[in-house]
């Protein structure tokens, strides 16, 4: 049985919004019976951009991240749900009936990921359906992926083992996989919104030039976590490290001179200038 | 075939479309009218008399016809009705009275329009795709999209997917990879949001009045935009717009009429400011609103003195820059360029792709601005951040870097460059004792010296392009601030160090140079559509000979600067230098406003979207509405929304969702000839009439026509034709109707281009001359007599070669723009200390990225919910205005704290965005809001729209150009509470 997922690459999201305009274009005025009722003029956001800053100047980073329903296997709405408000398809799509789960507001708070949103008006929890009154009218992919510009959402209709595949080749994660959810929303590059990088620029203490190619050993405890060399700029960075409170060392060396700096991490850092 | 004939046979023609469709037997039974059909002579004749929708005829002389129809004789006549028009035979017997038409305008206009609809009602536009839904495209500033549409309501509107009829797309090979892009046409957010625009809740709908507005006694000027309005019909605002037309030009003169328009509004061909506006006010005569090179301006005023280039306004070549970054390219420097923010104007999302092969690939990006802009968190890399208005001293530093370490092109500046020893002496500081070191340029820029010769050495010694702008080769926020010459000069400048146009080296950031088939040609909108205007469009280059028509002429000479409306209008005077294209020298020649036997402006007429918020010192506009000196103020425009809030009466337009119109996306012609070089694929596009106009609106072109037909003018500004007949004629004119059947144009809706062969590519830019050879892009510039030797030798500069000290500039001898192009600090920036005290911050007013400038911004559209371009606090959306952490700090504010931009020139209140991607000292926000909201007295109250050109000053980069320079604007920023509101009204 192959069955609807859907691939996010945050490296190649840039928060340019189309998915979430394209979302509220289909929703907004348009009633589709057994899918969606209209969405609200406004406040809604059934895909979220979420943005994700990381360092500081000269070296700082912004990640972003859309987020949506994620259809979940095991999704924490349909057991609350009352009237069998929220059907599971085959397909593996998540539908929140627009007329069974009227008045249901449980539904929303039901949601571990916020995914599901009231209206007011309607008195109804609406979130985002994967498309699937198009995909069921022969559309190959929902309009979130149609609009990417980068190719940062992608869909997969594919069976459960082969996406396991996947997910094991790609590195792919999901969200806070430890409530059992099962999402069927998977993320690449996950990275850049969770974990930290550590960075600095190393510059040559008697010409005062910025020293390229120097080897950088970070250290946690006595354990080499990664090596890494500085670029024409001096700069270096290791990233993935766990978002821990955690102590670390570095070794910088060039040739025969060398020099050590000690770090805390309380988000990603950008250590200054390292003299070498 | 006998003419009897012909003439009967068209008589049944419209029977028989009466017939068939219901919608056409209604348009016949608006009138009742007889229409003579006639040689001039009376020889031959046939009258068609429509009497309640019904068709009666007979051959013979009618003694009373209401419209007469006559043709010079038999030739001619058959000629003119054969099925397929020849147009340049049409317009010699229109101007040449071989032919007319004469009878009232409102029945002229109509029988054209049942000729047309005779032809046109059997036309089928659109796709029928079941469940009772229509798909239909159209073009916007942010892409092609399709439509679709169930009982007359829009549905949804998406990009296109390109489908397997449509032809192949190009690959390029390069380091052993294929590189091809999508099969598709990508859309910028303002192009998906459409839908949420056209139902927007501040539509104009009806023709509407200033309450205490009257024309034939106390109009109230104070007033606008305090006293509210009331509907009134159509005809009633037609005629008070017409009465006031006929009135001033008799009571005042010539010029009374001023037309003023945003840059950017709608898409299309027909319905755009450079068609049927120039059209219209052509035949009414008007006071030219002159626009500076906003876009451009430092390399309009500047760079191009260096290496010509006028005709695009001083940005350069614009082919095979793409295939030479893939094969060659190893760095590439972004110097206030964010083409993921700017989209190179209309591309959309285009170029994307296409930088991230470049990422694929390894590719070095450094990244110059203040702000770690979304082209920079997309790609990553080096970031470098200037003070505001300090790059032309970065710039020199790198080339002294590059002069005395000897990273430049010796042999390149030897032969294809003048003037190289003063200028290499200017960087030694042999003059001055200022050499231009590095840590000569940290203390100006603040970025460490050390950066500075890393990034001068890596770039010296490594295959670089600079991506100077967001095009790549042009524009760029660091060109509109008060150095934004000094910055474009020293752009084109470090590339003639760097010896441009060799493999690997040049100017681009992927945004040009797709391979695509240059010779194809549809007409970008500024290559004047249906104006039928040589001397303000681009008419000449290629409309002229392929789409003929009737050319029009504005007899008014008077011109005012754009930039000095207001001034003109309170103060009475303004003078402005020319944006100029035709060469480079004439921005030099001023211009002087009121002109010699010419009226001050008495009217103005305000068309398409809101610009008070793209103007600096906007306050100033807020200001000139509300002067006595302006006795009747008119605005065509779709919503209201900005500036409309201060007209005396507002004639409601529509989108291009509700008219027709037909257009190549992306392509602008005129200086933006070949804009379409950002594409993946080149696409025309039939803008079809997705639903009827919302309430009572019209589309723009219906103004221009029913306002024509009280002047008398309706046939001379119609010419005979429907908004749908000018689109098949400029399909028909174009290369596109090669490819694609009208018929299948209409209901397909879109043709691709195919690529260029791959052996016919257009070669890369420069590439001819850095090697030495005649020109070999196909480009038509610069003009023949703009070369100094052969044809096609060298650069559009007088000595042919790139001019280190400009001889075009040597000649003029401007304080503000020396020949030698020696670094001066901005008036309003980093070194500007007195003034630093009292408003420490600099801000930087970025085009915004999620609308196009005023369009999609405001106006209930899905956009206001991006919480990145607006905030909704308490009910009202607000602007955004980002800055750092530390001076949010300092100032106690937090994260969507509402704050208070302010100046001497005014103050905005923003929701704060406390980001660490701005440098410290920076405020950036976007220049664009399309809502203008004072909270007291307009025009000096605070404003909650979030207009931060309010903030700008007006200030021209130099004496002797009209240019603006909003990026030099110092501010301080505070807290801000609805209390101060109160306060404040």
């Amino acid at each position: 049985m192959k069955k609807w997922n859907l691939i996010v690459d945050v490296e190649k999201c840039e928060n340019c919004y189309n998915c979430f305009v394209a979302t509220k274009d289909e929703h907004v005025g348009n009633d589709f019976p057994g899918y969606a009722a209209p969405q609200p003029e406004h406040g809604h956001e059934w895909i979220r951009l979420n943005t994700f800053e990381r360092g500081e100047m000269p070296m700082a980073e912004a990640n972003f991240m859309p987020t949506m329903c994620n259809h979940c296997d095991e999704p924490a709405c349909m057991k609350l749900a009352q009237n069998g408000a929220v059907q599971k398809r085959p397909d593996g799509i998540v539908i929140i009936d627009p007329v069974r789960s009227k008045g249901q507001r449980a539904i929303v708070d039901a949601c571990p990921y916020g995914a599901i949103f009231w209206n007011e008006e309607l008195e109804i929890p609406q979130a985002w359906i994967f498309d699937a009154h198009l995909l069921d009218q022969g559309w190959t992919k929902p309009r979130a992926e149609q609009v990417c510009p980068t190719g940062a959402i992608s869909s997969a209709k594919i069976s459960d083992e082969d996406m396991a595949e996947r997910v094991a080749q790609e590195n792919l994660r999901v969200l806070k996989p430890e409530l059992g959810t099962k999402p069927r929303i998977y993320y690449k590059n996950l990275h850049l919104t969770d974990s930290l990088f550590v960075g600095g620029t190393v510059v040559d203490s008697k010409t005062d030039d910025c020293v390229e190619g120097a080897e950088i050993r970070l250290l946690k405890g006595e354990a080499e976590i990664a090596t890494t060399r500085s670029d024409c700029f001096g700069e270096f960075r290791v990233d993935g490290l766990p978002p821990d409170d955690a102590a670390y060392r570095l070794e910088l060396s060039q040739g025969d001179r060398v020099t050590t700096h000690e770090c805390r991490t309380s988000g990603s850092l950008y250590l200054g200038i390292i003299r070498l | 075939m006998r003419l009897e004939t012909v003439l009967f046979g068209a008589v049944q023609a419209l029977r028989l479309t009466a017939w068939r469709f219901p919608e056409f037997r209604a348009r016949l039974g608006e009138h009742n009218a007889i229409v003579q059909l006639k040689l001039a002579d009376d020889s031959v004749g046939r009258y068609i008399e429509f009497r309640d929708g019904k068709i009666l005829t007979r051959p013979v002389i009618h003694p009373a016809p209401d419209v007469v129809i006559f043709f010079k004789d038999r030739r001619i006549a058959l000629k003119l009705l054969a099925p397929k028009q020849d147009f340049l035979f049409r317009i010699d017997a229109m101007k040449n009275f071989k032919m007319g038409m004469l009878g009232p305008d409102e029945l002229t206009v109509w029988v054209n329009e049942i000729v047309s609809l005779g032809q046109s009602s059997w036309w089928k536009q659109g796709e029928d795709i079941g469940g009772g839904v229509t798909r239909f495209t159209n073009n916007t500033n942010g892409g092609p999209v399709q439509v679709y549409v169930k009982d007359g309501k829009i549905l949804r509107i998406t990009p296109i997917d390109f489908t397997d009829k449509d032809p192949d797309t190009w690959a390029i090979q390069a380091r052993g990879q294929e590189f091809r892009p999508p099969r598709r046409a990508t859309a910028a957010p303002y192009a998906i949001a459409s839908k949420s625009m056209v139902y927007a809740n501040n539509r104009n709908l009806y023709p509407m009045k200033r309450v205490d507005f009257d024309p034939h006694g106390e109009r109230n000027p104070q007033n606008r935009g305090k006293s509210g309005y009331e509907r009134i019909s159509w005809d009633e605002a037609l005629t008070i717009v017409t009465d006031e037309f006929k009135r001033v030009k008799k009571e005042c003169g010539p010029g009374a009429i001023a037309v003023s328009h945003g840059s950017h509004h709608l898409w299309g061909n027909v319905g755009y400011y450079l068609s049927a506006m120039q059209r219209f006010f052509n035949n009414v005569g008007f006071t030219r609103v002159h626009h500076n090179p906003d876009s451009w301006e430092g390399w309009y005023w500047g760079a191009q003195h260096h290496w010509g280039h006028s005709m695009r306004l001083g940005i350069g070549e614009v082919t095979g820059q793409v295939e030479d970054i893939l094969k060659e390219c190893e760095m590439m420097v972004f110097w206030s360029s964010d083409p993921e923010a700017t989209n190179g104007c209309y591309a959309a999302y285009e170029g994307t792709v296409r930088r991230l092969w470049a990422k694929q690939l390894g590719i070095k990006f450094v990244h110059i601005d203040p702000y770690w802009n979304h082209t920079a968190a997309l790609l990553k890399g080096k970031w470098i951040a200037p003070r505001p208005g300090t790059d032309p001293a970065l710039a020199q530093a790198i080339s002294y870097v590059w002069l005395t370490e000897e990273l430049y092109d010796k042999k390149f500046v030897a032969e294809r460059t003048t003037g190289f020893e003063e200028w290499a002496e200017y960087l030694a500081g042999r003059k001055d004792g200022v050499p231009k070191t590095p840590e000569w340029a940290e203390a100006e820029t603040g970025v460490a010296a050390r950066d500075i010769r890393a990034l001068a050495r890596e770039w010296g010694k490594r295959k670089t392009y600079l991506a100077a702008g967001g095009y790549g080769n042009g524009f760029g926020g660091a060109c509109r601030t008060a150095t934004g010459a000094q910055w474009a000069r020293m752009m084109v400048m470090m590339m003639a160090m760097q010896g441009i146009g060799k493999p690997g080296v040049n100017f681009g950031n992927m945004q040009t140079g797709v391979p695509h088939d240059y010779s194809f040609w549809f007409p970008g909108y500024a290559e004047g559509g249906i104006s039928g205007d040589l001397n303000f469009t681009g008419a000449a280059v290629n409309s002229y000979q392929r789409i003929p028509l009737i050319l029009s002429m504005n007899p008014v000479k008077q011109v005012v600067p754009r930039l000095q409306l207001p001034e003109a209008i309170m103060e009475g005077k303004a003078q402005g230098f020319f944006t100029e294209p035709s060469c480079k020298e004439g921005q030099f020649i001023p211009y002087f406003y009121p002109a010699p036997g010419y009226s001050p402006i008495q009217i103005l007429y305000k068309y398409g979207g809101a610009q008070i918020g793209t103007m600096p010192d906007s306050n100033r506009w807020a200001r000139m509405y509300r002067s006595e000196n302006l006795p009747f103020v008119v605005s065509q425009s779709i919503w209201f929304e900005g500036e409309a809030q201060f007209a005396d009466i507002i004639l409601p337009a529509c989108t291009n969702f509700e008219r027709t119109d037909v257009s190549e996306w992306c392509s602008a012609g005129g200086y933006g000839h070949q804009f379409f070089t950002q594409l993946n694929h080149r696409m025309v596009i039939m803008q079809h009439k997705c639903i009827e106009p919302l309430g009572e609106s019209k589309s723009d072109y219906q103004i221009f026509l029913e306002l024509s037909k009280r002047l008398g003018l309706g046939p001379v500004f119609s010419e005979g034709m429907t908004e749908l007949d000018w689109v098949k004629r400029i399909f028909e004119g174009s290369d596109a109707a090669d490819l694609i059947s009208w018929k299948e144009f209409l209901k397909k809706g879109y043709v691709v281009v195919p690529p260029e062969k791959e052996k016919l590519r257009a070669p890369r830019a420069y590439a001819w001359f850095n090697e030495g050879r005649k020109k070999d892009i196909p480009e038509p510039h610069p003009l023949p007599g703009d070369y100094s030797g052969e044809w096609l030798e060298g650069l559009g500069t007088q000595s042919g070669k790139f001019e280190f000290i400009p001889n075009s500039l040597l000649k003029v001898d401007d304080p503000d723009r020396p020949a030698l192009n020696r670094y001066e600090r901005s008036w309003e920036g980093a070194n500007t200390t007195e003034l630093l005290g009292r408003f420490p911050l600099q801000l930087m007013s970025a085009h915004s990225r999620y609308s196009f400038h005023s369009m999609g911004d405001g106006k209930g559209s899905a956009l206001n919910d991006i919480e990145d371009h607006r905030l909704l606090v308490d009910g009202h959306y607000y602007w955004r205005a980002r800055i750092s952490v530390e001076d949010a700090r300092s100032r106690g504010i937090a994260q969507n704290d509402l704050i208070r931009l302010f100046n001497d020139r005014g103050s905005v209140v923003c929701a704060a965005q406390i980001t660490s991607r701005v440098r410290p000292g920076i405020v950036h926000s976007y220049e664009s809001s399309a809502v203008y909201k004072p909270v007291g007295e307009a025009g000096t109250s605070t404003d909650i729209g979030g207009c931060v050109n309010i903030l700008t000053s007006n200030r021209s980069q130099g004496a002797r150009s009209t240019s603006m320079g909003p990026n030099a604007t110092l501010i301080q920023m505070e807290k801000w509470n609805p209390a101060m509101a109160e306060a404040a009204e």
